[in-house]
């Protein structure tokens, strides 16, 4: 009996794995075929990109201002608070750029992606798409997979950028650090190849989120229970996956 | 033109559907009728191409649905017109852009054409004046007929409708099925219509198809049904509830 359900229970996994991975796959083929939906594309960009810079605004400004505060403390220990910079820096660009833009976006915009695709579906809208011989990957999928690549990196930039001058805030102007060391230091320790593992990573968060919320709308439960559930485990999973990668890509990246 | 041969489907190995056969000529309208939850939509789906059989074949003009994938399932959907129970309006669009998706979207039409063809058409099912609206804004009655506009916008050859009356009072209902009769006269269309309006609907059809324990009871012109003699068909026509079909 027990040998019973264990089987059933990866067979099980491994068919909702491979169903993740063709949905995957399909997304990726149909974005690099025409026909090309620009101004989806276009409008995905601004709800997920430009509508969520003033969270990543505040929340690059606060982690950037606890990382001065912290990383001063921490640093006066060993007489070492001229590093301040570049230890503001490195966190930011190597790992709460791209990891907190990423949870922050999969909480504003991926919750948004599950739950939109997921009505759609139960009110057989994602249907009637088909029925007019439109695919529905090209509509609902590729717009916001492209957008989420183009939008992350960007918006951990600002996050970086933001929460630098968070750092030079508490750290320069309230705790005295010198504005030479600050910055001097970071250009010193911070190399190109800091920046683009930052933005490596935040690449492969993008698909990461479209991925995981846009799979789980699409095969989403029935009803409104069914929808706040799939949104929900869209959430949890894109945000356990994002700490799991960050984990692997930067043993790989740095 | 629509042939559904032997048709068999399961969920979680509850037998839905199991051998449905029925056919549909070119112009014809076909009303299906059976118990509400017993397959009657899982079986238009399978028409559609929405949902694949488990065991048997669904051939449009001849080509079985089942081997068609891609581009050629597509364009093969293109000739449909599905009118879903709830309408299925794209809730983030007013009643105009609803219409003229399909058009914008697979036509190369310019804008005024579009602007012309789906005023017309909204014109002809009576939604003048709504064009602005947003799905959210409009009543059960007129989300079906804006359904209707936006299925028949492209001339679809095959038209399929959802129990399109279900949840609207019996004047509405009545409306939206004179309507469908006079787009099925003037835009020719092959159709099959999943109706509970017995036997209104019967005046507008050429054939009827019952449904039940997942096969296909009987397909009959709607006088011949009327008339039958078959105890299950007779309970189900009269709405008696003593008889041969057992509710729970």
């Amino acid at each position: 009996m027990f040998i019973r359900k264990l089987g059933a229970l990866s067979l099980f996994s491994l068919r909702r794995t491979g169903r993740m991975g063709l949905f995957l796959g399909q997304a990726f083929i149909y974005a690099s075929t025409p026909p090309f939906k620009f101004f989806r594309v276009l409008q995905q960009i601004r709800f997920i990109g430009f509508q969520s810079i003033l969270v990543i605004f505040l929340t690059g400004a606060f982690a950037g201002m606890v990382l001065g505060l912290q990383g001063f403390y921490t640093l006066n220990r060993f007489g070492s608070t001229g590093l301040l910079g570049p230890m503001v820096a490195f966190s930011l660009i190597r790992e709460l750029g791209p990891v907190l833009s990423a949870l922050m976006v999969t909480g504003r915009a991926g919750s948004a992606m599950t739950a939109e695709i997921g009505i759609m579906r139960n009110t057989e809208q994602i249907d009637a798409l088909k029925l007019m011989g439109l695919n529905p990957f090209r509509y609902l999928v590729v717009p916001r997979l492209l957008a989420c690549i183009i939008s992350l990196p960007l918006l951990s930039s600002i996050f970086n950028v933001v929460g630098i001058f968070g750092g030079y805030l508490i750290g320069v102007r309230l705790l005295g650090v010198g504005v030479g060391n600050y910055f001097g230091e970071m250009t010193n320790y911070v190399e190109m190849e800091d920046v683009l593992g930052g933005i490596y990573k935040s690449l492969c968060f993008g698909v990461l989120i479209t991925w995981v919320c846009c799979y789980k709308g699409y095969y989403t439960g029935f009803g409104a229970e069914g929808v706040s559930k799939a949104t929900t485990q869209a959430v949890v999973l894109s945000s356990v996956l994002i700490c799991v990668l960050d984990y692997f890509l930067t043993s790989i990246l740095f | 033109m629509i042939e559904v041969a032997d048709i068999h489907k399961s969920f979680e190995g509850h037998a839905v559907l199991q051998g449905v056969s029925f056919q549909v000529a070119k112009g014809e309208l076909l009303a299906l009728i059976g118990r509400s939850g017993y397959g009657k939509s899982i079986l238009l789906k399978h028409v559609a191409g929405l949902i694949r059989p488990d065991q048997g074949r669904v051939l449009i003009d001849g080509n079985d649905l089942g081997f068609l994938r891609g581009k050629k399932l597509e364009e093969m959907r293109s000739r449909f017109g599905f009118v879903f129970q709830n309408g299925a309006l794209f809730d983030s669009l007013t009643v105009f852009e609803n219409v003229a998706f399909p058009l914008e979207e697979k036509t190369k039409f310019s804008d005024h054409e579009i602007k012309k063809k789906v005023l017309s058409i909204l014109d002809e099912v009576g939604l003048s004046g709504a064009e602005n609206k947003y799905p959210a804004q409009i009543s059960g009655g007129m989300i079906r007929r804006a359904a209707l506009a936006r299925s028949l916008v492209r001339n679809p050859e095959i038209m399929l409708f959802d129990e399109p009356t279900t949840g609207l009072d019996p004047v509405i209902g009545h409306a939206i099925l004179n309507l469908i009769d006079s787009c099925h006269k003037r835009f020719e269309f092959t159709g099959i219509i999943v109706t509970h309006e017995i036997p209104k609907a019967f005046e507008i059809v050429q054939k009827v198809a019952m449904l039940h324990e997942g096969r296909i009871l009987i397909v009959t012109p709607p006088q011949g049904i009327l008339s039958s003699s078959d105890p299950v068909v007779h309970q189900f026509i009269t709405g008696s509830i003593d008889g041969p079909i057992q509710y729970r």
